[in-house]
């Protein structure tokens, strides 16, 4: 059996129906044995968008991604997306041509180090050069992927391992002695973890991505219930706990809400779940919950009193360690007192809440960022699997869209690539073909994967790329206007295409709304169309995203309006 | 102060880039390693020598110890420990200075290696600054060559090796409507 058709074999052993890739001269042999062989490719535009696409696969479901690219550019250009993938805990598999292994630092042609450059891009990566290392090596890499803190493996196989011929033994076991998992949790801190919970006076829970991954959604919701604490999610958390549950607050942090921040402020007690206390959330650290003790779950213990020191650490699968503290809570919860701290504290929560909600700014005479993304919550009600690229639309999409499931928020939170959003709901849109994808891009985000447009329609992937285009990249704008002084330096995006040319050149329908009347029509007509569907939202240029913690800023001093100094609460 | 770490490292390709990768993202420089295989000829022992600052060190520690190539790392700077150094080195020695030299390298314990006209080639062995201390006395004699082989370090404490068992992994047949794919 060839090395090609050997690695396929694995990939169908792995579960694999699909591949995000980009063929090229070493894995030529890779793609004559995909010819005939049932495991789907599809061939994205760039294989950063592999990648990406990847990811959106990954992210939407919970399997493995897996991307694949030839050597040389192929590997370089998926580096960005292995990155991002790494920052946020996304199981993919990226698999690599590399030049014959003897001409292996001989400079051959579309040759690069791949396995030097993806070290640190990637939670672990390999060079095969031996053919009959290549079952244990694919199955290695699917187990790394997905176990523990999930993350990107990539497999770089040489040319002659493609062609070479072995007999193929399946692969039973694998054996990585220095690989630890830990999952259950320690007995007696959990049991203190509970006793914490229930004596807090001002508790707050702080979900993230974690609970995500680990498919842990119901999990929570009972531990909130239990706990009955406001609940923030982050920006990788959200949908984790309803979008629509009495307990959610929002998003916390920079651009996270009044209620959000106040209470990360002054609760006693954050329940840290899956989360790795980001510089994005916690502001300045010194005044990041200053009153607050720390319970932290998390699967990494690398990620333990990282940032802030844990008083009480737990290291364990959240989908394992929660309902064993559920069910201390609720032997706990009989004898435990009257809570009249934590009424209290939910009035505090509430006024908070009424006191500077996100609300959405809507014009007659323009269309308000704010309002695009109340009309695409208003059609999605909580139940679309929506995207995004990076950036003012980004914090907007995460403050004014419901996510009532998890799995449905699929965004760049960690590195912040431009130009996610696009392949990403392509990679969705595979993975869920009957559920409606909604691509929300910036125009900058959305021209750095324009090419994937030709991909949706190659595929016949019904995505729908809404564009808010402000003509800025509007984030680094609104940075310029408020930190340096209004120069604006390189962010003006002019030139946009003509969306009605640009999707029929790709032959789909697009257009561009501008009026705060059309808005509504025009993505009710977006949406319900069969295909793929491009519309460009002109948007008032040079709204900001409010509330905003500035760099370095405490999060209890947001900036909650336009900036005019007397105003920002000290 | 220099941090000594211990690390017990599959003995793979790739395996040392790894761990030295976590100290150069970091801006880190390699004071010294040594690397060299166990008993076990799939294992190998690394010792590094690098200044990190306080609060990075335990998080370094974790890093390590994630890496899928490490069985264990170890910070054995303020752990009972034995750290020792090899030193090679060659000394000019003219005739009115060799007694003298030779003297000195007694009191160090080094041993002669190499003797010629010219002079000596020592060997010597010892913590980190009793070898500082012995290069600077014999520097004080002439010029000097010296080869220092890193420091090598061993744990007084016996700490339990914990080792992930294997895990069963790839015998199931694909399933024939998951190769059809979802669409």
């Amino acid at each position: 059996m060839s090395g090609a058709k050997i690695l396929l074999e694995c990939l169908a052993r792995e579960g694999v129906d699909t591949i995000f890739g980009y063929p090229g001269g070493v894995t030529l042999p890779l793609y004559d044995a995909m010819y005939d062989n049932p495991i789907r490719h599809v061939l994205v535009r760039h294989e950063q968008n592999a990648a990406f696409a990847a990811q959106g696969y990954a992210r939407s479901t919970g399997k493995v991604g897996v991307c694949c690219a030839t050597s040389g550019p192929g590997a370089t250009n998926l580096v960005t997306g292995l990155v991002d993938a790494m920052m946020d805990s996304i199981p993919v598999v990226a698999l690599t041509g590399q030049v014959t292994a003897k001409l292996i630092g001989s400079d051959a042609f579309q040759e690069a180090d791949t396995f030097g450059i993806t070290r640190s891009a990637t939670k672990h990566n390999y060079l095969v050069k031996n053919i009959n290392e290549l079952p244990q090596v694919i199955h290695e890499a699917f187990y790394i992927a997905a176990s523990g803190r999930p993350g990107p493996v990539l497999v770089d196989v040489t040319k002659d391992v493609f062609q070479g011929n072995a007999h193929y033994t399946p692969v039973t076991s694998i054996h990585l002695p220095g690989y630890k998992v830990y999952t259950e949790g320690h007995t007696g801190q959990i049991r203190r973890a509970a006793q914490m919970m229930l004596e807090a006076e001002r508790p707050m829970i702080y979900a993230g991505g974690g609970i995500v991954l680990s498919n842990a959604s119901e999990e929570l919701r009972e531990l909130v219930e239990l706990v009955d604490a406001p609940t923030v999610c982050t920006l990788m958390g959200l949908g984790s706990l309803p979008s629509e549950h009495p307990n959610f607050i929002s998003l916390p942090g920079m651009h996270g809400s009044y209620a959000a921040n106040m209470g990360m402020y002054n609760t006693d007690l954050i329940i840290a779940l899956g989360v790795r206390f980001d510089d994005r959330v916690t502001g300045r650290l010194n005044a990041f919950a200053p009153h607050a003790r720390i319970i932290h779950v998390d699967i990494d213990p690398a990620e333990i009193s990282k940032i802030r020191n844990a008083d009480l650490p737990i290291v364990g699968d959240l989908k394992r360690v929660l309902p064993k503290i559920n069910a201390v809570l609720k032997e706990l919860k009989t004898e435990a007192g009257d809570r009249t701290g934590l009424r209290a504290w939910w009035k505090q929560m509430r006024e908070w809440k009424e006191e500077h909600p996100l609300k959405p700014v809507v014009s007659d005479t323009e269309i308000k960022p704010q309002h695009l993304m109340q009309e695409i919550d208003r059609l999605t009600q909580g139940k679309a699997i929506v995207t995004s690229d990076v950036g003012q639309h980004q914090m907007w999409a995460a403050q004014l869209i419901r996510f009532n499931e998890p799995r449905l928020w699929i965004n760049s939170g960690g590195l912040g690539s431009m130009g996610f959003g696009l392949p990403s709901a392509l990679g969705a849109q595979v993975a869920n073909p009957d559920q409606l994808v909604v691509a929300i891009c910036g125009d900058g985000g959305f021209q750095m994967s324009i090419p994937e447009l030709a991909t949706l329609v190659n595929f016949g992937l019904p995505v729908k790329v809404i564009v808010m285009n402000n003509g800025y990249l509007g984030m680094v704008r609104q940075w310029q206007e408020l930190f340096y002084a209004n120069r604006m330096s390189q962010v003006t995006l002019d030139s946009f295409p003509d969306v009605v040319q640009l999707a029929g050149a790709y032959g789909f329908k697009g257009r561009t709304v501008e009026r705060p009347a059309e808005l509504a029509e025009a993505l009710q007509t977006a949406f319900s169309e069969p295909g793929p569907y491009l519309l460009n939202v002109r948007v008032s240029p040079t709204e900001n995203v409010y509330p905003m913690v500035p760099a370095g800023g405490a999060i209890n001093e947001m900036v909650l309006t336009p900036p005019q100094p007397a105003e920002i609460r000290k | 102060m220099l941090q000594i770490i211990s690390l017990l490292v599959e003995n793979k390709t790739g395996a040392l880039m790894r761990v030295t990768g976590l100290l150069t993202a970091r801006g880190y420089n390699i004071d010294s390693l040594t690397v060299a295989r166990t008993l076990d000829p799939e294992l190998s022992r690394m010792t590094i020598a690098v200044e990190i600052e306080p609060h990075q060190r335990r998080q370094l520690i974790k890093h390590m110890n994630k890496l899928i190539n490490v069985l264990q790392a170890t910070d054995l700077t303020d752990a009972p420990a034995v750290t020792r150094e090899l030193v090679l080195m060659r000394v000019r020695a003219p005739q009115e200075s060799r007694t003298a030299i030779l003297k000195e390298a007694e009191i160090f314990g080094a041993r002669v290696v190499d003797s010629t006209l010219e002079g000596f080639a020592l060997e010597a062995t010892g913590d980190i600054e009793k070898l500082d201390e012995f290069i600077d006395i014999m520097r004080s004699y002439g010029e000097i060559e010296v080869t220092r082989g890193g420091a090598v370090a061993v744990s007084l404490e016996s700490k339990k090796l914990r080792l992930s068992p294997p895990v069963p992994r790839g015998a199931e047949e694909p399933k024939s409507e998951e190769k059809n794919g979802v669409i």
